[in-house]
């Protein structure tokens, strides 16, 4: 009996010391215990999609011997992260709503260091005609004919904001178009995922540039409309506030945002993508608002 | 269709290279999910045989509940966890949140219930004689225990088994607790979904069918060790 026992235990044990193997090799592999400090740094999809913050990254850690931890959320999601002092600093592009992060005394500051700006896209035949309108006469006139479908992000985050702002000045209240008819979309996606949405169903959606030119090769639209003040796409970084959130790590946030809008950083961000899609996807404009 | 084959050709690509950056994401999701599912065995078996082994009111349903915990949306235990731990949250102060460790916490959680749930149901599916004679030839309560749990192994690690594939497979917890950070929470469910959304199918298809595959060796090693 006891034999028999013991010898029942054998294979437990070894699964268990096999297991055991796994995970510490799996856990010296991947997650060492890091001896340096972690800056987390929640940012919009379209400055991960355009894949500028993988280009950043390396560099930053280099510099500032810090790990830096890049999570990939809307700008809705990124400033509920701050709120709750998850994050130690965030990068969105969504001015109203920062001004009134900073104000309520979540941010330190709002720091603008690059923009571009947002586009309509659509199908290349432009089936409602909306090509050389200003973005609000384009939203009116997809309002009133109802020809061709609009997919929105519809996930709160910073484009969707835009898009929120630009039915209001064309002047429709937002609710009335959420329910107009089956030709609004609402995505509930990032923006990489919504262009390809509005490529399979041929529809059009506002999006910002670098993320357009980033997924040029794999959809169907073009741009349809890109004149209009109201189109400008500010990115700004904001450092958590230690006073509301003490445990965020303000120096280390600190450098990232000096690291952004300092000359040779901004230079970079200028120059990113230009090799590859013939264009600018980002103006620097350290620290101060574009006009 | 052709992506499919191509995403095939592809992860025999990065299996056969041992392509470093997808090793790794696999390496810690393979970490990641065993380290919870035993944990939870260890926890879930003892306490599934001492609700098993257990008359006491209310028996029924408590088995009742942990059956309806098998429903369990992924995303809602990550909701649940992510506001334990969240730096405002009651679990704040650990500062956990966004690391590996509360992913295993997180998936402990989710398996919890189908580890005793199916646990339970694998001794109840022994024959009462082993149980009486057990007892007749004068055995201890964990004596008891042991016997008829050694008589279930092949249905309680089937639900070992089952609990590794729930937690391994699972997205929406990992990605909203583990914040899906490259070289430190990523894993391959989180791989996918992003390169899905960054419109790399025929990567993401690779990565689905490079995490069956360590699903296969897992359970084939798994398996191997039961027939001894």
């Amino acid at each position: 009996m006891k034999n028999k026992v013991i010898s029942s235990l054998i294979p437990v044990i070894a699964l268990i010391s096999l297991i055991i193997g796994m995970v510490g090799c799996g856990d010296s592999t991947a997650s060492p215990l890091p001896p340096q400090e972690r800056l987390r740094v929640a940012t919009t999809t379209s400055l991960y999609d355009t894949g500028l913050w993988g280009y950043l990254e390396p560099m930053f850690e280099e510099q500032y011997n810090v790990e830096l931890d890049v999570m990939y959320v809307g700008t809705g999601k990124a400033l509920e992260y701050g709120r709750r002092g998850d994050v130690d600093v965030i990068t969105v592009h969504s001015k109203a709503r920062e001004e009134q992060f900073v104000a309520e005394g979540y941010g330190v500051a709002r720091v603008p260091f690059a923009y571009n700006y947002f586009r309509i896209v659509g199908p290349a035949g432009d089936p409602a005609g909306i090509e050389g309108m200003s973005p609000e006469d384009a939203f009116k006139t997809l309002m009133e004919t109802g020809i061709g479908s609009f997919v929105s992000r519809g996930d709160d985050s910073g484009t969707h904001g835009k898009e929120k702002a630009i039915w209001e000045a064309a002047g429709f209240n937002y609710e009335t178009v959420r329910i107009a008819g089956t030709w609004y979309i609402e995505a509930g996606i990032g923006m990489g995922p919504t262009l390809m949405m509005t490529s399979e169903k041929q529809a059009y959606t506002l999006t910002d540039m670098g993320t357009f030119l980033a997924y040029k090769g794999k959809i169907d639209l073009v741009p349809i409309v890109d004149k209009g003040d109201i189109l400008l796409n500010v990115y700004s970084a904001i450092a958590i506030n230690p006073e509301n959130n003490p445990k965020t790590k303000i120096d280390l946030a600190n450098n990232l945002i000096s690291f952004l809008t300092s000359p040779e950083i901004q230079e970079l961000i200028g120059d990113y993508g230009v090799e590859e899609y013939g264009m600018q996807l980002f103006t620097p404009c350290a620290g101060a608002e574009p006009k | 269709m052709t992506e499919i084959w191509q995403g095939f050709i592809k992860a025999i690509e990065l299996i056969v290279t041992l392509d470093p950056e997808v090793m790794e994401i696999a390496g810690r999701s393979l970490s990641i999910s065993v380290t919870s599912c035993l944990l939870a065995s260890v926890m879930c078996i003892p306490l599934a045989s001492l609700i098993h082994f257990h008359n006491f009111p209310g028996k029924r349903i408590l088995i009742n509940v942990i059956q309806t915990f098998f429903s369990l949306p992924t995303v809602c235990v990550g909701l649940f966890v992510f506001v334990l731990f969240s730096r405002a949250g009651p679990l704040g102060g650990t500062n956990l949140l966004f690391t590996p460790t509360v992913m295993v916490i997180g998936q402990m959680i989710l398996i919890t219930p189908i580890l005793l749930g199916l646990t339970i149901s694998a001794l109840s599916g022994v024959d009462k004689a082993i149980l009486d004679t057990a007892i007749s030839l004068g055995a201890s309560g964990f004596q008891v225990a042991v016997v008829v749990l050694r008589e279930a192994r092949y249905a309680v690690l089937a639900a070992v088994i089952m609990g590794f594939g729930r937690a391994i497979s699972e997205l929406g917890l990992a990605l909203m607790v583990g914040g899906n950070i490259k070289g430190f929470t990523r894993i391959i469910t989180t791989a996918i979904s992003l390169e899905t959304s960054k419109g790399e199918l025929e990567l993401s298809l690779a990565l689905g069918m490079i995490l069956i595959f360590i699903a296969l060796i897992v359970n084939f090693v798994l398996n191997r060790i039961q027939q001894r």
